[in-house]
């Protein structure tokens, strides 16, 4: 259901909320993948918070939307959205990769309730997702299950095979999501492992191909329910992003793919965050 | 076992897989949880049975092993239990990451059933043999590893295998083996080795096809040599039965192992630990594949080749009854 400007205005507030959430966690552990977190916030927020059809109260639901976190490392940015949305304490947050904690880099799906599935080990998630579609398939459930890819992920080889499979199967009810922040460890994806003509790519695997503004609330809603409403091929979403987006100095910098901060740089990532959201949201509402 | 009860008449007519896709599709028609998988495979390995029963429950990923573990675990998630069946080498080692990640850390209720275990399939060569499965499967946490001896165990220990929640790998050969079993009527526990043969002269611990040699050389070295050899089934790798080896170590003082599996990691390393850790000394001998990559051949001649057929577990028998090592208190001297 596309999203008004109320929806906007509660899910960029949230938004906002959860990137200052993410930077207080990476502190909390010490250190952490934040680039990547905050390239993929916006569009973990419109799933959690508009999408998805989830209870906390109830994290086992059978019938719940899946989110396959398949760039698995950004847990760090992924466990601020189940604290938030109350599948477990905040204060978990506050002990995020000390030694005996529930919450590590890469979350356990048997420690982190509301957590669909553990991942960390890349070109895994997109597997998983086709074996949760196919299974809703067989047992006449209408869940729908929402995977989360990283652009440097799309080197895995089982990435590509569970994407044709995916088409062969005509999995609609699996939506792929690729946050395409063009950073990876070691550089740039165009110079690590070119991956354009990326869209091509994914049409050629038999793609219904949505490409948009991954931090924009509205272009996200929009591709999701494109995605929901086309039957007759599964749907990617190609969201382009950047790195580190709502911080400037991290911004679009593969150096920040994983990052500690201190307690002068923390502030000026919370500076950096209400200032990047404040305009987003007075442009929202037609300007001062 | 599950109420499915076979006889010698099914393993007769049918392979051991064959055995294996008719026990799975009888569990499937009163389970509907029950799914299957394969990679391009479902002829070979004999799952193609269910699918020929029940399409829509049989998914073909193409040649694609990493899908298809990780699809089999995405599948297990939503409360399903997904039977996967490839040739073992594809299990333990193309798919690795996503048996490890997906299946045994998450704990998911996936049954492997991989076919073309060992040396089996002699002629294809060391791409098609697999000789290293058991040493890394049972490294893997939560994962519980069978070997059946024959087409009979193989019906158990795939019923065995549903009934019992978390991830199993169960290993099994291509085409027919010798029958150890004339059906499915004893008493098999996973975990639970069976005494094939009374003995307390030395212990022959086998599993898959060298119980069937192991049973065989023991009658003839009970009738020819007077020699009184216990035989184990150790179908179960993992968790290993502890107490029927440190029983064997008490009980005969000379253990023989017997694999169809390099004999570094398997199940003459995982009986060595255990005979290890209980302080009491005890002649030992793995026979197996000496950590080389296998000759062509027929399955028969590569366990005759390598020493782990009949002839060859008599004759390391007769060596180790020759052993005087229980009167041997001077150790020094052997430096």
């Amino acid at each position: 259901m596309a999203i008004n400007q109320e929806d906007f205005l509660r899910l960029e507030t949230k938004a906002r909320d959860l990137r200052h959430l993410i930077i207080d966690t990476v502190v909390w552990a010490g250190s952490g993948h934040v680039g990547g977190s905050l390239s993929a916030i916006d569009i973990m927020t419109v799933l959690y918070h508009q999408t998805m059809k989830i209870d906390p109260e109830n994290p086992n639901w059978e019938d719940r939307d899946r989110f396959i976190l398949s760039k698995g490392h950004i847990g760090v940015g992924l466990a601020p959205v189940l604290a938030d949305k109350g599948f477990f304490p905040k204060e978990w947050l506050k002990t995020y990769n000390h030694t005996g904690s529930n919450l590590g880099m890469h979350l356990d799906k048997n420690k982190v309730p509301g957590l669909d599935a553990s991942a960390g080990s890349l070109g895994h998630g997109l597997p998983l997702s086709l074996g949760l579609g196919l299974s809703a398939k067989y047992k006449k459930q209408d869940f729908k299950t929402y995977c989360l890819m990283g652009d440097g992920e799309c080197d895995e080889g089982s990435l590509w095979e569970a994407a044709m499979a995916i088409s062969h199967y005509n999995a609609t009810n699996v939506i792929s999501i690729v946050d395409r922040n063009r950073c990876m460890m070691d550089g740039r994806t165009e110079d690590v492992m070119g991956l354009e003509p990326f869209t091509d790519k994914w049409i050629s695997f038999g793609f219904n191909v949505i490409v948009i503004n991954g931090h924009n609330l509205y272009e996200i809603s929009e591709a999701i329910d494109q995605a929901h409403s086309t039957s007759d091929k599964p749907s990617v979403i190609i969201a382009n992003t950047l790195k580190g987006c709502g911080v400037e100095f991290m911004q679009d910098n593969y150096m920040y793919h994983y990052a500690s901060f201190d307690a002068e740089k923390q502030a000026e990532c919370h500076r950096d965050i209400n200032s990047y959201h404040d305009t987003r949201l007075v442009e929202a509402q037609g300007g001062l | 076992m599950g109420g499915l009860n076979y006889t010698v008449i099914e393993s007769t007519k049918l392979s051991t897989a064959e055995l294996y896709g008719k026990t799975l599709t009888d569990l499937a028609e009163q389970n509907s949880d029950i799914v299957g998988l394969s990679a391009d495979l479902a002829k070979s390995t004999k799952i193609g049975v269910l699918g020929q029963k029940y399409p829509e429950r049989l998914y073909n990923l193409g040649i694609a092993e990493q899908n298809l573990f990780g699809t089999a675990a995405g599948m297990a998630l939503n409360g399903l239990v997904p039977f996967v069946s490839t040739f073992a080498i594809f299990a333990s080692m193309r798919a690795l990451d996503q048996v490890h990640t997906d299946i045994c850390y998450q704990n998911l209720n996936v049954k492997i059933i991989a076919t073309h275990g060992g040396l089996s399939f002699g002629q294809a060569g060391t791409t098609h043999h697999c000789t290293e499965d058991l040493s890394i499967m049972r490294s893997m946490a939560n994962l519980t590893v069978i070997v059946p001896a024959d087409g009979m165990e193989t019906c158990n220990a795939v019923q065995a295998a549903y009934e019992k929640n978390g991830p199993v790998y169960i290993r099994i050969n291509r085409g027919f083996d010798q029958k150890v079993y004339d059906s499915t009527e004893y008493d098999f526990e996973i975990g639970k080795a069976v005494e094939l043969h009374e003995g307390t002269d030395l212990t022959i611990i086998a599993c898959g096809a060298g119980v069937w040699r192991a049973r065989e050389a023991a009658k003839v070295l009970k009738n020819i040599d007077g020699i009184r050899a216990r035989v184990l089934n150790m179908h179960t790798i993992k968790p290993i039965d502890r107490e029927a080896i440190l029983k064997a170590v008490h009980d005969t003082r000379r253990i023989i192992t017997v694999e169809d599996h390099n004999i570094v990691g398997g199940l003459g390393s995982a009986v060595a630990e255990v005979m290890a850790e209980s302080g009491k000394a005890c002649a030992f001998k793995r026979l197996g594949v000496p950590d080389t990559f296998s000759i062509i051949g027929l399955h028969e001649d590569l366990m005759a080749h390598y020493g782990y057929d009949v002839n060859g577990i008599l004759s390391t028998a007769r060596e180790l009854m020759g052993a005087d090592f229980e009167e041997d208190d001077n150790w020094d001297d052997e430096i």
